[in-house]
């Protein structure tokens, strides 16, 4: 009998003890619950349905959406374009933060000036951003004068040949779209980076150091193992940031050149605004966010492949 | 002889090492601070001249442009808002994401992956078309047009981020300190109040700063949301100045650089903290 | 607690609450409600909500969660107010329009009426009424430089496109930019190529197209892409165009980068804050087809609908008749420089705008049009137009685009119609 008791008081505490531990997630799940899941299974039950947001009716027409979606070309061209403004901010913006990162790391001088400079860039609203590099690429002339500061410059210092319709040209477009939203954010993989790299501890360093390793082998077996958590992170987020961007294309090129600047974002706003089929917007939705996840598991897969090797 | 030849090029190839470097890395901060430049100095001249005058200077200066821009966009009312909105957000999410982090980490109960993956997949699925089903259900529970209403929301907006990032800095935690807290009779709550949050100072300072500037630029969820002129934040303000067919550009650069001061503000504060925190984490560990 | 965070809508019963997107003419409202209210003692909300794509959005979700104000407004195209009005959600005005032998409808431009309202046998299935009030009258149309044409040598604007050509080109040797327009947007390139296809193959044959009767690789369609072709050709264009706004457009020409804009009434109000000193005036788009007129796009600007649903109904359908009364129009149309919708306000105007509404015979609106066409189609057909001008198509190459999107699109429908 006292074995019971003991047994169910045992049982008890357990259960307390899980009941307080489910106290601690418990505001996060409601809100989360509220805020997210609900319009999360309106927006799936909505994609399965033809409506045009207004209409009391809604006529239920099973993955029909989805079929469309998979013929819809501009959809993938916008994907595309999506892609390679996240290539470009992969690789140029993430390294431009890991280098800047680096430099910082050490004692130079004006380090923490260049800390915070370096952050600027996020903190600006896109609209300001947009507005600003619009002014810089532009490719209008007055008075035979460049109005554009880029072309200003170009013309000032003779490079007549550069000069340049930046963001009139198809080809030119996506990229300067691509490098002036890498410029934006790099500031956040300079903050994560640096952070990152400021917890490895210096005592490695010296160890490698006494043990006459070069700067290059310190780099390779040091600085780069201990990252990778880190620069998992920071690529998913860079993904998940670039594949969204559209408030930056907007106010750089307006509703766009011809077909080549439109992103997925976007194409999801002219199906809910434009042509008013909520349904089908929905649909776009949840497509957008498979890629995404399915996007960010297959870079955590290739990052635990690669710890280990 | 031959020494201090060698001393020499080694000091040549630092010095010039590090004049690239700097080179470097002052022609990335022009780029950062140029905008800022010229929204300021954008924000001091007229309409007529703002795309004419090339120059940094401008020829003649209006620094009554913030004077109106304050006075005509009512300023006054959407700062207040913007700053009780975001002081709430983020101390809430501060709170209810450390609170499920420190969890995630550290405690055990049934389902814990499962929560934190919904957690994970909701930062990775966007919800372009939520503002319909979220208004209906915000209207259900009288929370549209009101200030509480639009702080849940935005907390929910910054959570599951926060959490990933408070999650992933637990899970780095040594438990020494924690150990020795729970031998000293120190309930959950304790360590998460008295252990956790001090040493996660870094990523608490890291989310304080993005989501403090993710609710100081928000207008979309802000004019749905909200009704009433008195609940709206400062962008809510700076859209009076673009017109549906012209734009005031003096007076919306400089309602812009108004706005832009106090998240730089909150930046440079925050930012000794994330190196702060670490380089003493780094010695203690 | 939640005392402090905040009001709810309960204690908005009395007065009449409007949500608009009209950044511009706040102030001008307000003045107008202070005055409505010393007159009458209703209290009138002027809510603004901006831009104008987070006024749609919020418009919608309002109406879904049947908490609509008194009086709104909707934008877009017609299809949308049709689809607002079968929920219900828009109040069939014509009775009030029709009262009293009709003076409301009477005091107000036909054509300003005639974009809320729905004809007998309307492709939406609409009960036939007027369920919008205009608050004002716009149109788009050329406008010219006199200092810039004086300039080259020309003295009068062009009125054949023929005439327009050589004029520009002599512009261009001078260095100067012939045309400016926001064709970054797409609906103002539609207006352009709308009102040359009106000028070169009728409305009739237009109509027969979206219907899908006539292809858009009919030689009629490429003779209006062409005429992009030429002038790009010819080096007409601004810099820059297929990626300009319309609020960079503006700012070109009036900041006299260029000869020729294309460009609403509005602009008057535009141009008037960046450049006082603007000499210009208005013209027709110069024919293409000797033969047949040119038309333009006019009819109301702005309009406002009212809640069937709301309690104070009556109040807010008072409130948008002293609206649209003369010295009301009168007071905004000085205020905002926009044209009024009270025909009997026009005495008011200052010139320019009076140029602008004398063109208002030559008016016709997609509003008033029998069909539209499908919103992807006519997407397709504006970037089309977009890639003729950069060079990268041609005429014929985009018209077999245009026309491949139209025969998708005219299949989906009739999937969906089937389903």
């Amino acid at each position: 009998m006292i074995k019971n008791k003991v047994i169910s008081r045992f049982s008890f505490l357990e259960f307390k003890g899980v009941f307080e531990n489910y106290l601690f997630i418990l505001p996060a799940v409601v809100i989360f619950a509220l805020f997210y899941i609900y319009p999360f299974y309106e927006i799936f039950n909505l994609s399965l349905h033809e409506w045009n947001g207004i209409s009391s009716v809604r006529q239920f027409i099973g993955i029909d959406n989805f079929k469309e979606i998979m013929q819809d070309k501009v959809w993938w061209s916008s994907m595309w374009n999506a892609g390679y403004i996240t290539i470009i901010a992969l690789t140029f913006q993430n390294m431009l933060a890991f280098s800047l990162a680096l430099s910082c790391d050490r004692d130079i001088r004006m380090r923490k000036f260049y800390r915070v400079i370096f952050y600027l860039p996020p903190i600006l609203s896109e609209v300001v951003v947009g507005l600003v590099w619009q002014w810089i690429l532009n490719s209008g002339v007055q008075g035979g004068e460049p109005i554009g500061l880029l072309n200003y410059f170009l013309t000032k210092v003779h490079l007549y040949h550069l000069v340049h319709n930046w963001l009139s040209d198809p080809k030119t477009v996506l990229t300067c779209i691509a490098l002036v939203h890498s410029w934006k954010g790099f500031g956040w993989g300079f903050i994560i980076l640096l952070a990152g790299l400021q917890t490895i501890d210096r005592q490695l360093y010296e160890a490698a150091q006494v043990d006459g390793a070069g700067v290059f082998s310190i780099f390779k077996n040091i600085t780069i193992p201990m990252m990778m958590p880190v620069f998992i992170l920071v690529m998913i987020l860079t993904i998940l940031g670039s594949m969204q961007v559209f408030i930056l294309v907007l106010s750089m090129v307006g509703q766009g050149l011809v077909y080549h600047t439109e992103v997925p974002v976007t194409r999801i706003l002219v199906s809910m605004m434009g042509t008013g089929r909520f349904g089908y917007a929905c649909a776009q939705g949840v497509v957008f966010g498979l890629i995404l996840i399915i996007g960010s598991f297959m870079i955590k897969k290739i990052s635990a492949k690669v710890k280990q090797e | 002889m031959k020494l201090s030849l060698y001393l020499n090029r080694y000091k040549a190839t630092k010095v010039l090492g590090s004049i690239f470097l700097h080179t470097f890395l002052m022609a990335v901060a022009i780029t950062c601070l140029f905008p800022l430049i010229w929204m300021f100095r954008s924000a001091l001249m007229t309409n007529q001249t703002i795309f004419v005058d090339k120059g940094i200077v401008p020829s003649s200066i209006h620094f009554e442009n913030f004077y109106l821009a304050w006075t005509k966009g009512g300023f006054g009312m959407y700062f207040f808002n913007s700053v009780v909105y975001t002081v709430c957000v983020v101390f809430g999410i501060v709170i209810i994401s450390s609170l499920a982090a420190y969890a995630f980490s550290r405690l055990k109960f049934p389902g814990k992956n499962l929560f934190f993956y919904m957690f994970l997949i909701a930062m990775m699925i966007p919800l372009p078309g939520s503002f319909v089903p979220l208004y209906v259900l915000m209207n259900k529970l009288h929370l549209v047009n009101t200030r509480i209403g639009y702080i849940l929301c935005m907390i929910n907006v910054g959570l599951s981020l926060s959490i990933y990032i408070l999650k992933t800095f637990f899970d780095k935690m040594p438990s020494a300190l924690e150990d020795a807290a729970r031998m000293d009779g120190c309930s959950k709550l304790g360590i998460w109040l008295h252990v956790a949050l001090p040493l996660a100072r870094p990523a608490i300072a890291a989310i304080v700063i993005f989501n403090t500037l993710t609710v100081w630029n928000e207008y979309i969820l802000a004019t749905l949301l909200l009704n009433d002129k008195s609940l709206m934040p400062l962008q809510r303000g700076l859209m009076v100045f673009q017109g549906t067919h012209s734009v005031d550009y003096p007076l919306l650069m400089a309602g812009l650089t108004i706005t832009v001061a106090p998240v730089v503000l909150v930046y440079l504060f925050m930012q000794k903290h994330i190196i702060k925190g670490l380089s003493a984490g780094a010695i203690v560990g | 607690m939640l005392f402090g965070f905040g009001c709810s809508q309960e204690n908005q019963t009395k007065g009449v609450t409007v949500w608009h997107w009209m950044t511009d003419r706040q102030e001008s409202f307000l003045k107008l409600a202070q005055q409505y209210q010393e007159q009458t003692g209703i209290e009138v909300r002027f809510e603004l909500y901006a831009p104008s794509e987070l006024y749609s959005r919020k418009t919608i979700a309002a109406a879904q969660a049947s908490v609509l104000p008194d009086i709104y407004g909707i934008l877009g195209e017609k299809k949308r107010l049709a689809s607002f009005i079968e929920g219900g959600f828009v109040a069939n005005l014509s009775p009030d329009f029709e009262a009293n032998e009709g003076i409301w409808e009477k005091n107000l431009f036909v054509k300003a009426i005639n974009v809320n309202r729905f004809e007998e046998g309307n492709v939406y299935g609409i009960k036939p009424g007027i369920y919008g009030v205009p608050l004002d009258v716009t149109n788009i149309q050329m406008l010219y430089n006199k200092n810039i044409l004086k300039k080259a040598g020309i003295d009068q604007p062009p009125l054949t496109f023929d005439q327009f050509i050589k004029d520009a080109v002599i512009l261009r040797r001078m260095g100067i930019d012939g045309f400016v327009s926001g064709w970054g947007e797409a609906w103002i390139i539609e207006c352009f190529a709308s009102n040359y296809a009106f000028n070169i193959m009728g409305e009739e044959k237009i109509m027969a197209t979206y219907r899908g009767e006539v292809s858009y690789t009919d030689p009629d369609w490429i003779t209006v892409f062409n005429i992009f072709k030429i002038l790009k050709d010819k080096n007409i264009f601004v810099e820059g165009i297929v990626t300009k706004g319309n609020k960079y457009a503006e700012q070109d020409f009036a900041l006299e980068r260029a000869a020729f804009a294309f460009n609403g009434s509005w602009c008057v109000n535009v141009y008037d804050k960046m450049n006082p000193d603007l000499n210009y005036g208005t013209m027709l788009p110069p024919r293409y087809n000797l033969e047949s007129p040119m038309k333009i796009w006019g009819g109301a600007g702005s309009s406002l609908v009212v809640n069937p649903t709301s309690k104070n109904k009556q109040a807010a359908i008072n409130f948008l008749k002293w609206l649209t009364a003369k010295e009301q129009q009168a007071f905004l149309s000085k205020q905002t420089k926009n044209l009024p919708a009270n025909r009997h306000a026009l005495s008011f105007l200052p010139k320019i705008l009076s140029q602008f509404a004398s063109s208002m015979e030559d008016a016709t609106h997609p509003s008033i049009w029998k069909h539209n066409e499908n919103l992807l189609v006519s997407e397709a057909f504006a970037k089309g137009i977009q890639s003729i001008i950069i060079g990268e198509k041609t005429p014929e190459e985009a018209a077999r685009d245009i026309q491949a999107v139209k025969v998708y699109e005219m299949e989906k429908d009739k999937k969906r119609l089937n389903r």
